[in-house]
Order: structure tokens, then sequence, then C-alpha cells
């Protein structure tokens, strides 16, 4: 009977893994002709998986949570909401993908298969209430991530990326591990509960090593400042629709598992690690802001912006209270939408021989030679930067709303100072394509599945995405309540 | 008597060398897969002491399961660089600096 139920709790993950090893399978055997049916069932598969997800979070007797496989996965609905946002990108960065590599004829159904199993290891992060689970959660994803940033073979910059990623990424993973390993020992426990349980008597010197060493190891994959060294790098050289993966689904995974530890296991000794997320948060948004000032390559800037976005997300972590995990959801959503929107433009940037074009200065009078695509990328840039009538206003709004309500109002001072800098680079970008003389390298693109990404992404950026504030904050703040709810 | 703490020692000195190892190494990116190696089995160190120390099998089940995935992690290690040593023709950390700013 528990395993039945342990079963249906865990069955999105369960749909995906099957999926990707039948998949894997196809590719075994039919070989690079597969790619294109392989790319389909695989969209086909995250589908399914984001469909039983919604199930389980608009079902009320699953909103608190499940757990299931004896205490080490739980289906509530922060997992629930987290993983439809995570698949949701991931198809979206999947259906983009078959064309970017029509150029030169890259494209291997390895690929799809890849982000499969990328898209299973996130889900079980995210639905992870112990520290094994979570490890193993986090490895798959970063093992799929580190084969698809070197996936372009005859790239030289794209294997400098992979190497970089899994050098930095392995040491993170490491940092992470013997933090891991300090608070399995000073705990006793590497369930949340028991470590929660454990940690109300007080903190001794080694669990605290321990707190930091895996806050340390989730900077890393967030590319949190001080540890973000890697990303422009890795940006840069990945193909672009893996960059656009990197950019929103492993990222948001990635600070939903933050959340979730810092808020559920260690969240009674919010104390000891309020103050790194401060830092880390301010420094993020500095760092990201003056870093990308300077950049000529539109992959790089997008890198520092990203850096910059996880700055703002980690003031609501600061808060460390149920509005803030609220409103860190919805600074996500809005995030995942924007970021994706702006690498798809990115992908249609090509000159007349179908190269990619990467440099800013390519972009000069975009606005004359393609409105369309001009007015998306102007709307994702001026959202990022959050100005009123878009979207991304909002996402900012709600985070400072939250530190100002936990008594964090230098904070958020700081944070809306510093995000005047950002605003500049953002802005260079929407001056160079309407007003300077036309570099006419972007030859138009006729692809349906990209225009289709771009044309939802651009109307959730636009004005009518605050149509979705009501159910947005709603299920944002389930989600919230169901973190909160144990503590 | 050796005590837990001893083998916590030898677990942070470990660590510590295979992070050195990471970032002063300046020759070759072997060098680098093997300190992450050390660092990975510095943590099994210490999960497999406390474990014992604490009388609980949780730490050498999860010890168990980070020899599993350091395994993985070798094996992918070594297929990127092989790619990458295809392209360049070398494998000097110092060169590998195609991207920069």
């Amino acid at each position: 009977m528990d395993i039945v139920n342990s079963l249906a709790l865990s069955s999105p993950e369960i749909l995906l893994t099957i999926s990707g090893l039948i998949l894997l399978m196809v590719c075994a055997f039919v070989g690079d002709k597969a790619a294109r049916i392989v790319t389909i069932l695989a969209v086909a598969a995250l589908f399914g998986a984001t469909a039983i997800t919604a199930d389980f979070l608009t079902n009320p007797a699953f909103e608190l949570g499940g757990d299931a496989w004896a205490g080490i996965y739980r289906m509530d609905a922060f997992g629930s909401f987290s993983k439809i946002l995570i698949y949701l990108a991931a198809i979206g960065c999947l259906i983009v993908t078959p064309k970017f590599f029509d150029a030169t004829g890259e494209y291997r159904p390895e690929y799809p298969v890849l982000m499969l199993f990328g898209a299973v290891g996130m889900g079980l992060m995210v639905s992870a209430v112990d520290l094994m689970t979570l490890y193993m959660g986090l490895e798959l994803t970063s093992l799929a991530s580190y084969v698809l940033a070197s996936f372009t073979r005859s790239d030289d910059r794209s294997a400098e990326a992979g190497l970089k990623y899994f050098v930095l990424g392995a040491l993170a993973s490491g940092i992470l591990l013997y933090g891991m390993s300090l608070v399995y020992g000073f705990t006793g426990s590497t369930n949340y509960i028991g470590i929660r349980v454990a940690l109300q008597d007080g903190l001794s010197t080694g669990a605290l090593f321990g707190i930091v060493f895996v806050l340390a190891g989730m900077a890393f994959k967030i590319a949190a400042v001080p540890f973000h060294m890697w990303t422009p790098d890795v940006y840069e050289g990945a193909p672009t629709p893996v960059t656009a993966f990197f950019a929103t689904a492993p990222k948001v995974a990635a600070i939903v598992i933050m959340m979730r530890i810092a808020l559920d296991p260690f969240g009674g000794q919010s104390d000891a690690w309020q103050q790194i997320v401060i830092f880390a948060a301010l420094a993020s948004i500095v760092v990201g802001a003056l870093g990308a000032i300077s950049q000529d390559n539109i992959k790089r800037l997008l890198a520092y912006s990203s850096i910059n976005n996880v700055g703002f997300i980690l003031i609501g972590l600061a808060a460390a209270t149920e509005a803030g995990a609220a409103a860190m959801l919805v600074y996500l959503t809005i995030y995942v939408a924007m970021s994706l929107g702006s690498f798809v433009v990115v992908m249609m940037m090509r000159d007349a021989d179908g190269k990619q074009v990467e440099e800013i200065s390519k972009l000069g009078g975009l606005s004359r030679s393609q409105p369309w695509l001009a007015l998306c990328m102007a709307m994702m840039m001026l959202s990022l930067a959050g100005i009123p009538p878009l979207f991304g206003f909002w996402g900012k709004l709600v985070v400072f709303q939250a530190a100002v309500q936990a008594d964090m109002v230098l904070l958020a001072a700081l944070g809306i100072a510093a995000s005047v800098i950002g605003a500049f680079y953002y802005l260079k970008i929407v001056k160079i394509m309407y007003f300077d003389e036309p570099a006419g390298v972007v030859a138009p693109s006729h692809d349906t599945a990209r225009w289709a990404v771009l044309a939802v992404t651009a109307l959730i950026v636009s004005p009518l995405g605050y149509l979705l504030i009501v159910p947005l904050g709603a299920l944002a703040s389930r989600a919230a309540a169901a973190l909160f709810f144990i503590i | 008597m050796i005590g837990v703490e001893h083998y916590v020692v030898v677990s942070a000195i470990l660590f510590v060398l295979g992070v050195l190892g990471i970032f002063l190494n300046r020759k070759n990116v072997i060098v680098i897969l093997m300190a992450i190696e050390l660092i990975l089995l510095s943590v099994n160190i210490n999960l497999v002491a406390f474990s014992a120390f604490l009388g609980d099998l949780t730490g050498q089940v999860f010890a168990m399961l980070v020899l599993t995935v350091a395994a993985g992690e070798a094996a992918i290690g070594l297929a990127i660089l092989v790619i990458y040593f295809r392209g360049r023709g070398t494998i000097a950390v110092d060169d590998v600096t195609r991207m920069k700013g």
C-alpha cells in the first residue's frame, strides 16, 4: 500500500525517467535520423509530467504534501509549483532547439534525452526532503548540463564552456557535499525534519560550518556573487539554446532548493544564514549591473543580467518570511519568461549566411529591418530593467515589498538604488536597436516554433501580464504556505 | 585512542588540499580531476566516521551514493576533456582562455 502511494506521488519523475530510457534506446537503435521524432516525444513526455503535476497542485488533498519513499521525497504545493515552472521552461527551450542546429547539422537525438534526464533531476531536487535525494537530483541535473554545454563538438568555445562548467560545478558539488557531511555529523540526521529538530537546541560550531558550506555550494549553482565567475564564460561558450536552458530551468530548481533548505531544515537558525544571503543579494545586484556595462557580446551581457536578477530574488530569501518566499516564486516565474524571450531573440540573430551573430553592435537599426523582433527584444530589456508598464516591474515590487514588511528597509533601498545602475545597459540595447545606424546583419527568420515561444513570453511580459497577478499570486502563496507548514 | 575528531581533521586536510589543487594547479586538467576526487573522498571519510560514531547507517549509505556519483562524474569529465583535446591539442590549464572578460 505504501509503495503504491509512493509511486503515485512521484509519478511525474517516473514518467520522465521511463520516457527518457525508452528514447535513449530509440537513439541507440535508430541513430541520428530519429532526432526529430525523439524531440517531439520528449516534449510530449514533459507536457504529460506538467499535466500530472498540475493535478497535484490544484488538488487540495496534496496542498500540504504527501511524503513518499519513507520520508525522503515530498509532493507538496511548493514542489509542484516549481516543477511546473521547470517543465514549462524545459519545453520552451526544447522546441526552439532543432532549428538552431540546422545551419551546422549537428543536432543529435541525445539532446532531448539529456534534457529529459536533466528535468528528472530537477524534479527530484525540488521535491527532496532528505540530503541524499537532494544530492542525487542535483548531480543528475549537473551531469546532464555538463554534456549539454559541450554539445557542439566543432566549436572550440563549446568544449571550453563544458570544461569550465564541469570543473567549477564539480567543485561546487564537493563544497555542498562537505557541508552536508558536517550537517549530518553534528545533527545525526540527513532528513530535513531530523535536522530541524536537532538544530532547535542551539547551533554547534560544526553545524554552523556545515550550513555555511551548504549555502556556498548552492550559491555556486545559482551563480550568486562571490561564486559567479563561471557564468559569463559558460553562457557565452555553450550553444544558445543550452544557454537559454541554463538561465531558466536549472536556475529555478537551484533557487527553489536553496529556499527549501534555508527555510525548512535551517529555518530555526535563520540568524546564522541571513547575513550571508543579504551580502550575496547586494553583491550580486551590484556586480551583475557593473559587469554588464562593458560587455560587447549579448550572451555575456545576459549572463551578467541573470546574476543581477538572482540578487533581486535573494532579497526575498533574506526576508525569511512566507511573503518573501511567495514573492520569490512570482519573481522566478516572470524571470523565466523574460530570460527565455531574450535568448530566443538572440537565437534569431543570424546574418545572411545563416551564421550566428552575437555582437551587440550588430543589433543596430533592428527596428527598421525587423520591427517585430526589435519590439519583442525592447520589451524584454525594459521588463528586465523593471520599468513600470511591463510585468518585470511587478516581480521587483513584490520582492521589495516583502523585504520592507520584514523590516529590511535599508536592504530594499540599496536594492532599488542598485537596480538603477542595471537600467543603463538594458536601455543601451534599446537605444542601439532603435536609434543606431542599421548594421543590417540580422536576416529574417521564419520558424514557427521560435516565433510561438517569443509571442507567448512577450505576452506574459507585456502589460497584459498583469492579468496574471491574481492567479499567480494565489498559487505562489499556496506554495509558500506549504513550505512553511511544517514550521 | 583515535576518536572521531581525528577523522574529521584528516578529512578537513584532504578537503583543503583538494580545493587548493583546483586553484593553485597551473599545469594540466587531469590534476584538477584528481583534486575533485580528493574532495569527494574527504567527504566519504567524514560520512563513514560520523556514521560509526553515531551508530547510524545513513552515513554509510550516503557514502556509497557519493562513490557511485563520483564514478559518473569522472567519466563525464574525461569525456569532455577528450572533446576539448581534439579541438585544441592541449590540456594545459593556462590555455583554457578563449573566452575572457
